[in-house]
């Protein structure tokens, strides 16, 4: 674990996976919530965790030298299930990515039991782990100039979805009804770093469609 | 509809409405927002009246002209211009009274960039996550403005000021930004980092809200590839392929994959917001404190 220094007030915690990152994020957040960490903000991402607004990072940073990387929290339990159909324009690129048939897709993609990374491109778009590794995919060489809200798609190691319209070059395997981002609602976002994600299967289309 | 309302009659290049901004969100990808001026935006509201909190226009370039339905003080600050009541001209920097149904003309800045324009009550457009202001990033907030909006007013809270002329630093000929180096200096050779810290740079035309770009040497990296994404703070300076520096402004986005060579002291940044295109750019580096 290093803490590089980002300006006057901010420190940049870098760890060595993005286990690592979401165990040491969950256990920044347990520190501030009993108050003996003071942040304004902590943003993970996918190897670092970074703290902005401490008031003595100097300090933290070395406090942070001098500890390991904590235990992955144990899972709350909760898990949010977005439903999916699985029809996305790229299904069969990913398929063959894969090496599997078209309507394998679907059932490996929902098989899988997903954690928000981290958050960033919009508010609430979501960078989801869970797929094993074998399942990364590249961007797409073109990005689209536009990606419809509630596109579910697929990037390196992650998935993500929409929350609203947008350019994007992820792969696009599905698409869901849910509201990812609604800031009248309490909260926001549906899905925040540390969520729990299960992808449900909602009227896949038949197989051969595509 | 009540009369405490603003109607936009030219709402010029760029007008937002901007307040202390939506931080503690960057966690969900929400950017902090907020006037890039906050020092400007702060003495506005202060000549009016009103909280630091407050909602105010934040104007580039060319100013704005907006008509209230009932009497406002007003105050415009930031970037110096003429304003004028119904054409006839009344003080820049301090508090003037507009009658209900006159046109208040916020004309083109004579130097800086940002004007901002501070009404009693400020603007009370239904805050989003806690803040009206306008992020041109993400969308979140009221829309930028355009001719025949019209913005709904805060009750007033108190007197306005009792000043003639506020004091106020004048925009820069020179931007010089105080820099502390990293997270990501060893991203880059040697001569990249010396090159920040030596050579002039420019303010780029392609500035916005979202970062201060800029025009010079382009500063080489000592090792290729991208970051796995990370967390961006605001004054950070992030090197995109094309090798010149972006320095990032309220609208910045939360992360990013591009190396950050050093950060701009936050102190520094309100100069930033009125530093005109073309303005030379000196970056110092400094001790981090």
């Amino acid at each position: 674990m290093r803490a590089l220094p980002v300006g006057d007030r901010a420190l940049l915690v870098e760890v060595s996976t993005d286990g690592e990152a979401q165990a040491l994020h969950a256990d920044l957040l347990r520190r501030r919530a009993e108050g003996s960490l003071s942040v304004q903000e902590i943003v993970p991402a996918a190897r670092t965790v970074l703290l902005d607004g401490l008031d003595d990072p100097v300090r933290l940073a070395q406090q942070l030298a001098a500890s390991q990387v904590p235990p992955a929290p144990p899972s709350s339990g909760e898990i949010v299930e977005i439903p999916v159909r699985y029809d996305g324009p790229d299904l069969a690129e990913v398929a063959a990515l894969w090496d599997v048939p078209v309507h394998e897709v679907a059932r490996i993609h929902a098989a899988a039991e997903f954690r928000v990374a981290f958050c960033g491109f919009a508010p609430g778009f979501g960078y989801l782990t869970g797929l094993p590794a074998r399942y990364g995919v590249p961007r797409r060489a073109t990005p689209r100039t536009t990606v419809p809200a509630g596109a579910v798609g697929l990037a390196g190691p992650y998935t993500g979805v929409y929350p609203r319209p947008s350019p994007g070059g992820w792969q696009l395997i599905g698409t869901t009804d849910a509201v990812l981002w609604d800031h009248a609602r309490v909260p926001a976002a549906l899905l925040s770093p540390g969520t729990q994600v299960r992808f449900v299967p909602a009227g896949t289309v038949p197989v051969g469609s595509s | 509809m009540t009369d405490r309302a603003l109607a936009v009659v030219r709402a010029g290049a760029l007008t937002t409405v901007q307040d202390l901004g939506r931080p503690g969100h960057a966690h969900l990808g929400v950017p902090r927002s907020g006037a890039l001026d906050g020092p400007a935006a702060a003495l506005v509201n202060r000549l009016v009246g009103n909280p630091p909190e407050a909602a105010v226009l934040e104007t580039t370039l060319n100013g704005c002209a907006v008509r209230p339905r009932s009497a406002v003080t007003v105050a415009v600050g930031g970037a110096p211009c003429p304003v004028s009541v119904d054409g006839r001209p009344v003080p820049w920097g301090a508090p003037v009274r507009v009658p209900g149904g006159a046109l208040l003309s916020v004309g083109t800045a004579v130097s800086g960039v940002r004007s901002y324009v501070g009404v009693s009550g400020g603007v009370a457009v239904e805050p989003v996550l806690g803040s009206r202001s306008t992020d041109l990033l993400s969308g979140l907030g009221p829309p930028p403005l355009t001719d025949g909006t019209v913005l709904p007013l805060g009750r007033p809270n108190g007197p306005h000021a009792r000043v003639d002329v506020a004091a106020h630093p004048g925009p820069p000929a020179e931007l010089v930004l105080r820099v502390t180096l990293g997270p990501r200096d060893d991203w880059f050779t040697g001569t990249a980092v010396r090159t920040l810290t030596t050579h002039t740079y420019r303010v780029s035309s392609a500035s916005n809200r979202i970062g201060l770009r800029t025009e010079g040497p382009a500063l080489e990296r000592a090792r290729p590839g991208e970051l796995p994404s990370e967390g961006m703070v605001l004054g950070a300076i992030q090197v995109p392929p094309d090798g010149r520096p972006v320095v990032f402004l309220a609208d910045h986005p939360t992360t990013g994959g591009y190396p950050v060579i050093a950060v701009v002291r936050a102190t520094d940044l309100p100069a930033a917001a009125q530093a005109a295109p073309g303005t030379p750019i000196r970056f110092v580096a400094v001790r981090r404190r």
